[in-house]
């Protein structure tokens, strides 16, 4: 088990050096500099603002300065964009961010699971048929379509919901919503799939011989077995859904991670860009592993590969 | 209010933005205070009163600084702050974007530029005008065309000890113009040499133009006449900073300081930051110590970072604030149906031209410019395509107080088309691609589709579209990689120049390869011209001279569009744009609630 938690750790580094590597190739090949702007800067200007970020040494002395920081300082360095330091921005969004993820789980988690389970149990039925256009309609409509009509069409008429805004504890349903539908989709379509699997098999059939009642077979024998393809989805989903969104971010005015992504990128924002895909790429790292770990704990084989590994 | 984005901060000496300095007015005071409805005049502020020394040639000018003047932790504010908020945006290791807007003030820009080599020897007897003027050739600040590293692009002026000695030891390192002789050259680096060992400041070395005679008169020498310098002094690159609260987190030039922090920051104006969340909201409060107090309308004002026009708009129908900063084009029919008394259509100074590249064929030819020119129908692009009341430009420079405006930009396309055949392009025939540089917004694309099919229908060329992202898109302007380019430009203060000046031959606004020897001359002359009216009418002279020309392809006059709820008073248009907050209220009538969507 420590073996391979080991081996995992080691794979993980690897993954957010080459992660870090890639991100600053690209972000040096872009074009334009981070302070380009509209109004022509003079020249001495220029050269201050270099010297002032590092910008004016050597590509490869920047390529090496960064993690030196990262690891030594503990500093991600300062946002050009937004002329605060690129932790600060993290620490700020991330919070808001995780907890629009977490609702948003909990809403796909809640809606999808349920309705994948209805869907095997009733398989072909017209319930089924239902459950899974509608799954498949969350996974086609973007959430730009679904977030302002619910602005329309609920918000503006349900007392205590705001079109837009972040404060109250009533404020992230609406943004959950939005982002937790696709993943719902999603893990209803898999759940679905996976019971369908665990339930043709034997031991099912053995359960349901011994005279036990359906719902238990499937509450206590299915679930199991049948949860194992959502739960390997849910590791990235889950990373994926916590680091924000920049369409439900705009949509409803939350002040998450999502935005600084594509913000980083328009405004040639080096260092906040190299942050984020670095704190993006810990996150999935980590809830990639946890997945793995979880899937352990449901299905006992992978357990023992994982020993023999 | 909405105010699109969250600030890159608040400190007026590194931001540069409007919406930057939305927050930063209402937190901080200049020498003179805006007006709230008559453009141009300007009212008290820190400063009591304001003259020219002398009224027919208005380089010096005195503003008398309230004997009252605090900062709101209760400091007083005295004309040192002045001088210390001077020097501190003018201090190269701040890096400070907007510090050229100083530049009016004597020795300000080469303090700025740190022109070591000209600051260190232009009272050196030894260099005669004969020996200044071939000095004048060289480029002694960095130069970006040169080869990377090399010593001119770092440029000489930027070197350090050890490098000056290096270049001391072997001169090739730097080229010069073969006019300086050998001599000049080893004088020129050793005295840079010996200033940089002494740890030597260039602030002992220039006569700075603002001085402090008493803590309660600042003198401000221009480099020449500037009747307009209090509409310039409203800008926020002007206000003062608290020197002690700014020394307190960090040296002068420290750029990445805690003074702006919610807890830390001390300001002058009617209202004090009272909380700051990121992206979020920003929130001021009444300023108890502010001179004024008692003419103060509003409690607090709380900014919201909506960047999403559809968003604020929906929120602005949700009845969660008073002003949007802008609203979406799609949006303007509808809210004039419903709400007719919350839709704002106001001038803004501000002007959408198209660019052309005067090196590139066929635009080197001033017919095919105008032809160009007398294609845009206007009219139709406003009714059409844009939709938002905007105003067809009849010349560079848009209308406001006594400037006359231009109108010699017109719709004729039967001129265009005989001006094109004078040209040799008869209906068209023999034009090379021409490609049309925008950014990759929806709306640009749009406009540039109808440009280009009324370049087609009356000209009968053929121009191509070509979108980039927004920072490619300036970096090809810059390059001037391009033949046709989508521009515009913001007024930065109340004066034909913010226009004007930006098309002489070394601007980096200029960017079109054009230039005039002529329009150069009127706009010396207008410099020199201390009388208002006389002064316009010079730079009125200019405009001409330059639509005449026609390097850029003037089509409309911005106008700034949003939602203004009724119950705010005292909120009139402003041609800048530059509410005075002080003056709002908020009387809550009935009847203005928002219901329906």
């Amino acid at each position: 088990m420590i073996r391979f938690l080991l081996n995992r750790l080691l794979q993980g580094i690897l993954v957010l050096f080459a992660l870090y590597t890639i991100t600053f190739l690209l972000a040096k090949a872009m074009p334009g500099e981070p302070f380009t702007s509209e109004k022509n800067v003079s020249a001495e200007t220029k050269a201050n603002i270099r010297k002032l970020y590092g910008l004016d040494r050597p590509i490869l002395e920047q390529y090496f300065i960064y993690p030196k920081n990262v690891l030594l300082e503990g500093s991600f360095g300062v946002s050009t964009s937004k002329g605060r330091p690129v932790a600060d921005i993290i620490a700020q969004s991330f919070p808001n961010s995780l907890l629009l993820g977490l609702c948003a789980l909990g809403f796909a988690i809640g809606i999808g699971v349920p309705i994948g389970i209805l869907s095997a149990v009733r398989r072909n039925s017209w319930l089924d048929w239902l459950c899974m256009a509608i799954a498949m309609i969350g996974i086609c409509v973007p959430s730009f379509t679904i977030g302002p009509l619910l602005q329309i069409h609920v918000a503006a008429h349900v007392p205590g919901l705001k079109v837009a805004g972040w404060g109250n504890p009533q404020d992230v349903l609406l943004p959950a919503f939005t982002l937790g539908l696709v993943s719902a989709a999603y893990l209803a379509r898999l759940t679905r799939g996976g019971i369908l699997e665990v339930l043709s098999q034997d031991f099912v059939r053995t359960a349901h011989a011994k005279g036990i009642a359906p719902i238990t077979v499937i509450l206590k024998h299915t679930l199991r077995g049948g949860l194992l393809p959502a739960v390997a989805y849910l590791g990235p989903a889950f990373a994926a859904l916590i680091s924000g969104s920049f369409i439900v971010e705009t949509i409803f005015q939350v002040p998450g991670m999502g935005q600084h992504f594509v913000n980083a990128a328009t405004t040639r924002d080096e260092f906040l860009l190299l942050g984020l895909s670095l704190f993006f790429g810990f996150l999935i790292v980590v809830m990639n592993l946890l997945a793995d770990l979880l899937t352990g704990l449901l299905d006992p084989r992978v357990r023992l590969e994982g020993n023999k590994d | 209010m909405g105010n699109t984005a969250e600030p890159k901060g608040l400190d007026p000496h590194i931001v540069s933005g409007v919406l930057e300095s939305n927050v930063i007015r209402s937190l901080f005071e200049g020498l003179v205070g805006e007006h709230p409805s008559k453009d141009g005049v300007a009212l008290p502020g820190v400063a009591e009163k304001w003259y020219p020394v002398d009224t027919t040639r208005p380089d010096e000018w005195v503003f008398e600084i309230r004997k009252d003047a605090q900062w709101s932790d209760g400091t007083p504010l005295t004309a040192e702050d002045f001088l210390f908020s001077f020097r501190r945006l003018l201090t190269p290791a701040l890096a400070s974007d907007y510090s050229f807007m100083l530049y009016y003030i004597k020795d300000a820009e080469p303090y700025h530029k740190s022109q070591r080599s000209y600051l260190l020897s232009r009272n050196d007897k030894n260099f005669t005008k004969e020996w200044w003027a071939s000095l004048k050739e060289v480029d002694f600040g960095p130069n970006e065309e040169a080869a990377e590293n090399s010593f001119n692009f770092k440029g000489l002026d930027f070197l350090n000890a050890a490098q000056l000695e290096e270049l001391r030891d072997s001169p090739g390192l730097f080229e010069w113009p073969e006019s300086i002789t050998a001599e000049t050259r080893a004088e020129l680096v050793r005295k840079n040499i010996a200033f940089v060992q002494a740890g030597g400041d260039l602030w002992d070395l220039i006569d700075f133009g603002a001085t402090a005679p008493d803590p309660h008169t600042l003198r401000v020498k221009l480099n020449s006449p500037l009747p307009f310098l209090p509409e310039i002094t409203k800008h926020y690159t002007w206000y003062p900073v608290p020197r002690h609260a700014v020394l307190k987190h960090g040296k002068i030039g420290d750029r990445f300081t805690d003074w702006t922090k919610p807890d830390n920051l001390v300001c002058n104006g009617a209202f004090i930051l009272k909380s700051w969340k990121f992206n979020d909201h920003i929130e001021v409060a009444r300023n108890p110590l502010y001179w004024d107090k008692q003419n103060v309308g509003l409690n607090g004002i709380r900014y919201l970072p909506i960047g999403n026009l559809y968003t604020e708009d929906r929120m602005y129908y949700d009845g969660q604030m008073h002003v949007t900063y802008t609203i979406a084009p799609e949006l303007i029919d509808y809210s004039r149906e419903k709400y007719p008394e919350h839709v704002r259509n106001e001038l803004y100074l501000g002007t959408y031209f198209i660019r052309t590249n005067v090196n590139h064929e066929p635009f080197t030819d001033q017919r095919v410019r105008l032809a160009f020119s007398l294609t845009l129908d206007q009219n139709s692009l406003i009714d059409n395509v844009l939709k938002g009341g905007q105003k067809p430009a009849g010349g560079l420079v848009p209308p406001f107080g006594e400037y006359p405006a231009s109108d010699a930009v017109a719709f004729d396309p039967e001129r265009a088309r005989a001006l094109l055949a004078e040209a040799g392009y008869p209906g068209g025939k023999g034009l090379p691609d021409i490609e049309f540089l925008t950014t990759d917004k929806e709306t640009s694309k749009a406009v540039a589709e109808a440009l280009q099919a009324m370049w087609k229908e009356h000209l009968g060329a053929s121009v191509k579209i070509k979108q980039l992202e927004w920072t490619s898109y300036i970096t090809a302007m810059f390059d001037k990689d391009y033949d046709l380019a989508a521009g515009g430009w913001i007024g930065d203060y109340m004066d034909p120049l913010t226009f004007l000046d930006m098309w002489m031959k070394d601007a980096g606004n200029n960017r079109t390869g054009w230039h005039s020897e002529k329009f150069q001359e009127i706009l010396a002359e207008a410099a020199e011209t201390g009388d208002p009216a006389e002064r316009y009418a010079v730079l009125a002279r200019a405009e001409a001279l330059f639509l005449e020309e026609r390097p850029i392809l003037p089509v409309y006059w911005y106008v700034r569009n949003y939602l203004l709820h009724p119950d705010v008073k005292g909120w009139d248009p402003l041609i800048l744009d530059n509410h005075p907050y002080k003056f709002l209220r908020l009387e809550p009538g009935s009847g203005n609630r928002l219901q329906g969507r």
